[in-house]
């Protein structure tokens, strides 16, 4: 059994490495978008259409966001199964604020608050992981699942479970607003992975997240602070992820706590997956995370397009996560 | 020195004189103890049985999860293996359940066989792999069933299993949760396979030294684990009378709670199967006391509490763990 | 007699670097036999080939009077080999039985375990050798002493010809080697050949009938213990002659201070929890102190503890006369320390980041600004390292894990020197790079200690040591023994030194 399958990742190891030349899978990445662009292109009718583009970028946005943080957990050797009940969380709260008795009294600060608070707990769920994380020396899966589970309860528990409507032009701006004809978000997504990348590429807080995902030991015997870089990178994800559920909330003009994020972190981890990072860590494709986002949208996309049903969509997924990690771990050895 | 039978169910031989798991029997009995006084229905046959009937499908699927975990693995298809076993189920009731049992098993038991190809022969980490076929189960699930539930042939005997009683005594569902608990603690405490399969847990690369046939123990928990949350799915079906597609949300994590809870190493090498079936007893009871007082009407929690109450046990055991695991070594 | 174990002309390489070549093995029926060498020597390879682990690439095994060829570990069990390895290959959350019966347990009717019989049949084992523990409880519970002895129990339980112990007595105290010796003795008396994989070599001499010598990937003796002296397996490891260790051992320690800066670091009876158990030396500015000793003596181990990786539990460290107690790595970087790793790949490279980040991978608070990091200072500070280290790469983008082991390890180098610290820990510092890579990292060392940095180097090659350092410390089984002092240091006396620390454990300081 295990001869056949090293036979067959030589053979699609070999095929692959022959595509992509130096750079890893970020360019295998590139290749599948084309592909997938192009398919469209000839066959899904309507494809070369602005409203298409339109609907995908404001599809995308929030998966990019959080694929942004995902990538940084996974660079630490991390993953972070909690995204989407923090955005659940995060999305609770901040209708809670500017449409009680105190947001309508004062809208500004109310609608400011509705912003900074809900990331605070996002932040706050972020530190939680990481304190067991790197304090306790859980691993990152179970550590995470903890708020996995309760976060989306303590959502639920926060709008008594109700769908929460609202109508709040400022607020929605995040998710209906428009920027050179395209959505807010989209141009958020951007702008915060230029962030990230500089995070990354640019600052000792980057280079000690890669370190300690190449080598853990050898990033502490260079005296690296490795508890607090832990730390930072979950609660960068975390709001992240917030910002994430604040952009669902917009869009919908409505926070439902049952569904805001559900799903969300295999979205992300297939994302970051797909763009290039590798599950021992040690890599952060900050781009790589932007086209596996957009890998994974275009997917959903066509099939639905095409008439194909979510649920075969679903199927598609999980074969790109296979595949990638396949793929990755045929290149490690 | 006391000499025993090998079926001799001492309580300390199978708890295996370990603080944690000392614990969950100690918690099931406290609030076992604590319902029969406060509330007056609490002993009734009728509490009992339908509380059993209902939490059947969770103590199945964490048994089989237990034993992925001992080998340091992790099975997170089990919830959408469950739905996609459902509809199976319901399809093929209609033959009865001698024919919808095994084939809901034998379904459930192909997705474990492709876990087992990906970690084993794919080299994939458990987590992804099982990942995937969650995902690929539930597309199967909506797919198949069009993404409806499915109602089951009421003409047929398949619903007497999930709602009868057999010998009109005992739930046929508890009965068979019974026999698969059995089966897997004879496994785990009485065959060479059982033994690998925590020897893999406590050392894969030492158990491999030792000759122990790692692959075959690896590849039977993940069958297992798919058959029995195949079983789930045969359960929810008859239940409930319809394959349900959109069911096993998160079962998979309730599965892991109740393994950690019953004191199993998320790392492997250590656990018992009484103990894991104590710990899904003991969250199930968590909630059903907590019916109970809303019923009386002292407090009124909704049902959303069950997820932030589940996940504070699971820091609370996670705590403890990190706590126990730490102290042999100096840290760092 | 016919031997039990004939292996002869074994080859075998790793990517085409020769780790055995032609070496050979012979082992007779219920004896206690010796395989010593230094790191590297071959000693783990030519038992992985025995035991199936790894497949050998020329030569043959007879095991038995029947020439064998065993694929895995399973194989070479069920022939009558049993492995106990030097990280024991046991499951510590198990029970004894279960580590002594796994896989060959009794059974009863449809195939379950007789666990009474198990356990009984693991207390008469264990009985025998004289140790008395609930077999029921988890192995990890017990004292390594306890698991040793549980690993060679599962080798009777199966019956075994040949039990194979690398290593077995390195974390063991006195006492409890007596019980293993006795245990072992107790083998052989029932016929059982014992192959016994060590280098303290007093245990030798107490324990086994002959003696194979490796070096090099080679087979270089094999004498019958009684017959032999430790000067001369001494002499066979390191490959040098005896007559001329023995002379030099008896000219005793003589030589000139020579630096003369101010106290730098003291260390007082400094103990760990990690096998360093009396360390005492001291540095002054300016110095080069060298750290020797046999493999296992605790060198590195010491290291680890003036670092901050390992805590103090008795003794203490002070620097620049002010006492300190690190609690990490981190804190004694910024108190002036570096600490080139011995394990270059799992102690230092992050194999995927580039030469230049990890170069300046220790020096990233001194190259940024308030957490960004300054390129160009650092482009400008790994150009420098380049030209000044000759470091060969293609350009400082690539990815270290491309680089050849010397530059690697010059990159390492660098990560310290560019740190500028007052005192630098080398462990090993030449081990595993090519002669000329060698001579220049020397060459670069001996600079860097001419612009005031201070130096405690660990080596395990004489020369380095001889030729290296102002003082040399000797350590043995975690305990300071003996200075020597330089100029005046010979390789022989150094040996001699060694030997005779092996002898005695415990040898006067040079005068």
């Amino acid at each position: 059994m295990r001869a056949q399958g090293e036979a067959i990742r030589d053979m699609v190891g070999s095929l692959l490495r022959r595509a992509k030349g130096r750079g890893p899978f970020r360019h295998g990445g590139l290749v599948a978008l084309v592909i997938l662009l192009a398919f469209n292109a000839l066959v899904t009718p309507n494809f070369l259409q602005l409203q298409t583009l339109f609907v995908n970028v404001s599809q995308v946005a929030t998966i990019a966001i959080v694929a942004l943080g995902m990538t940084l957990v996974i660079a630490t050797a991390g993953i972070d199964l909690s995204v989407g009940a923090v955005m659940a969380l995060a999305g609770a709260t901040a209708p809670l604020i500017f449409m009680s008795a105190f947001g309508q009294a004062y809208p500004v600060t109310g609608l400011v608050l509705a912003f900074v608070v809900p990331l605070i707990v996002a932040a706050a769920c972020g530190l939680f992981n990481g304190l067991i994380v790197s304090v306790l020396g859980v691993q990152p899966i179970v550590a995470t699942l903890i708020l996995f589970i309760s976060g989306r309860g303590l959502a639920q528990l926060l709008t008594n479970g109700n769908l929460q409507t609202f109508s709040n032009p400022a607020f929605s701006y995040l998710g209906a607003g428009k920027i050179l004809g395209l959505p807010f978000q989209g141009w958020l997504a951007l702008a915060l992975a230029g962030s990230i990348f500089w995070l990354v590429n640019r600052t000792a807080f980057g280079r000690c997240i890669l370190a300690i995902g190449g080598n853990e030991r050898a990033a502490m015997l260079a005296g690296m602070p490795i508890r607090s870089v832990k730390i930072g990178v979950y609660m960068i994800c975390a709001v992240l992820s917030g910002i994430a559920g604040l952009i669902v909330v917009a869009i919908n003009s409505a926070s439902d706590a049952a569904r805001n994020g559900n799903l969300m972190e295999l979205d992300a981890i297939a994302a970051a997956v797909v763009g290039g990072a590798l599950l021992q860590g040690g890599r952060a494709p900050v781009f790589g995370a932007l086209v596996g986002a957009v890998i994974i949208q275009l997917v959903r996309y066509t099939l639905l397009a095409n008439g194909v049903e979510d649920e075969v969509a679903l199927i598609a997924k999980a074969l790109i996560i296979v595949l990638a990690v396949y793929v990755q771990q045929a290149r490690k050895e | 020195m006391t000499t025993r039978g090998p079926f001799d169910l001492d309580l300390r031989h199978m708890v295996r004189g370990d603080t944690q798991m000392i614990g969950v029997w100690v918690a099931l009995l406290a609030l076992i103890v604590f319902g029969l006084l406060r509330y007056d229905n609490f002993g009734s046959s009728y509490n009992i049985f339908s509380f059993l009937n209902y939490n059947s499908m969770f103590i199945v699927i964490s048994i089989g999860m237990a034993l992925v975990i001992m080998t340091g693995g992790i099975d997170l298809s089990v919830g959408s293996v469950a739905a996609f076993t459902s509809v199976c189920a319901a399809y093929l009731s209609p033959y009865g359940i001698e024919i919808a049992l095994p084939g809901g098993m034998a379904a459930g038991a192909a997705i474990g066989g492709v876990n087992a190809f990906c970690i084993i022969a794919m080299r994939i980490p458990p987590f992804i792999a099982t990942l995937a076929t969650m995902l690929g189960a539930k597309g199967g699930a909506l797919v198949i069933s069009g993404a409806q539930t499915v109602s089951v042939d009421w003409s047929s005997n398949f619903t007497v299993f999930g709602m009868g009683k057999a010998f009109d005594l005992v739930p046929w569902t508890i009965l068979v949760t019974l026999l698969v608990a059995l089966v897997a603690w004879a496994i785990l405490e009485h065959t060479l396979l059982g033994r690998t399969i925590l020897a893999i847990g406590g050392g894969e690369e030492a158990s491999a030294l030792m000759g122990l046939g790692v692959t075959r123990a690896k590849t039977f928990v993940y069958l297992f684990s798919g058959a029995c949350a195949g079983l789930a799915g045969v359960i929810l079906a008859s239940g409930y009378g319809a394959g349900q597609p959109l069911e096993g949300l998160g079962w998979e994590l309730s599965a892991i709670a109740s393994v950690v809870v019953g004191g199993t190493l998320l790392t492997g090498g250590l656990g018992s199967i009484p103990a894991t079936v104590a710990g899904a007893l003991l969250l199930g009871l968590v909630f059903n006391i907590l019916n109970f007082e809303n019923g009386k009407g002292t407090i009124s929690l909704s049902a959303y509490w069950q997820l932030v109450i589940r996940g504070a046990f699971l820091f609370l055991v996670i705590l403890l763990q990190s706590q126990f695991r730490s102290r042999p070594n100096a840290p760092r | 007699m016919t031997p039990l174990l004939e292996m002869t002309a074994i080859d075998k390489a790793f990517s085409g670097v020769s780790a055995l070549v032609q070496s050979r093995l012979e082992v007779r029926p219920g004896e206690v036999h010796a395989l010593i060498g230094q790191n590297g020597a071959g000693k783990s390879t030519l038992i992985k080939i025995l035991t199936g682990a790894y497949r050998r690439d020329g030569g043959s095994v007879i095991f038995d009077g029947a020439p064998v060829n065993f694929s895995s570990p399973r194989q070479s069990q069920d022939a009558g080999i049993a492995t106990i390895y030097q990280e024991l290959n046991l499951v510590p959350l198990r029970t004894v039985t279960e580590n002594v019966m796994l896989g060959y347990e009794p059974r009863r009717w449809g195939g379950f375990i007789d666990w009474r019989r198990a356990h009984r049949r693991t207390r008469e084992i264990l009985d025998g050798f004289g140790v008395n523990v609930d077999v029921r409880a988890p192995l990890e519970r017990c004292s390594t002493a306890i698991q040793q002895l549980v690993a060679i129990a599962r080798a009777v339980s199966i019956n075994a010809r040949l039990v194979i112990m690398d290593e077995p007595t390195s974390s063991l105290d006195d006492r409890e080697v007596d019980v293993l010796f006795g245990v072992i003795d107790r083998l052989r008396r029932n016929g059982v050949s014992v192959l016994y994989v060590s280098h303290f070599l007093d245990e030798l001499f107490r324990i086994s009938d002959r003696v194979t010598i490796m070096r090099d990937g080679r087979t270089v003796g094999c004498r019958p213990i009684a017959e032999t002296s430790k000067l001369e397996l001494i002499a066979d490891m390191l490959g040098r002659d005896a007559e001329e260790i023995r002379s030099a051992g008896m000219t005793g320690f003589g030589g000139v201070h020579a630096a003369s800066g101010e106290r730098l670091l003291a260390v007082e009876g400094a103990a760990t929890l990690n096998r360093l158990k009396d360390f005492s030396m001291d540095l002054r500015r300016g110095e080069i102190v060298g750290l020797g000793g046999l493999l296992g003596s605790g060198r590195t181990e010491a290291a680890k503890a003036l670092f901050g990786v390992d805590r103090l539990t008795a003794g203490s460290i002070t620097l620049k006369g002010a006492r300190v107690s690190w609690m990490s790595p981190r804190q004694a970087i910024s108190a002036g320390l570096g600490f080139l790793t011995e394990d270059r790949k799992s102690e230092g490279i992050i194999p995927d980041l580039s030469l230049r980040e990890n170069l300046t991978l220790a020096m990233l608070p001194k190259i940024s600004r308030r957490g960004r990091i300054r390129h160009d200072e650092e482009r400008r500070l790994v150009e420098r390292f380049i030209r000044e280290l000759d470091i060969k790469a293609a350009h400082m983008d690539q990815p270290v894990r491309e680089l050849s082991g010397g530059n690697q390890q010059k990159v390492l180098l660098a990560r310290w020197l560019a740190l500028e610290p007052e005192l630098l820990i080398l462990d090993e510092p030449t081990r595993g790079v090519d002669v000329g890579a060698k001579a220049e990292i020397q060459r670069i060392i001996r600079d860097h200690v001419e612009q005031d940095i201070s130096v405690l180097l660990i080596s395990s090659e004489f020369e380095e040591l001889v030729e290296g350092a102002d003082r040399i410390f000797l350590l043995h089984d975690g305990r300071t023994t003996s200075t020597l002092r330089n100029p005046g240091v010979t390789e022989d006396m150094l040996i001699g030194a060694v030997a005779h620390n092996a002898n005695e454990a415990s040898v006067q300081d040079g005068q």
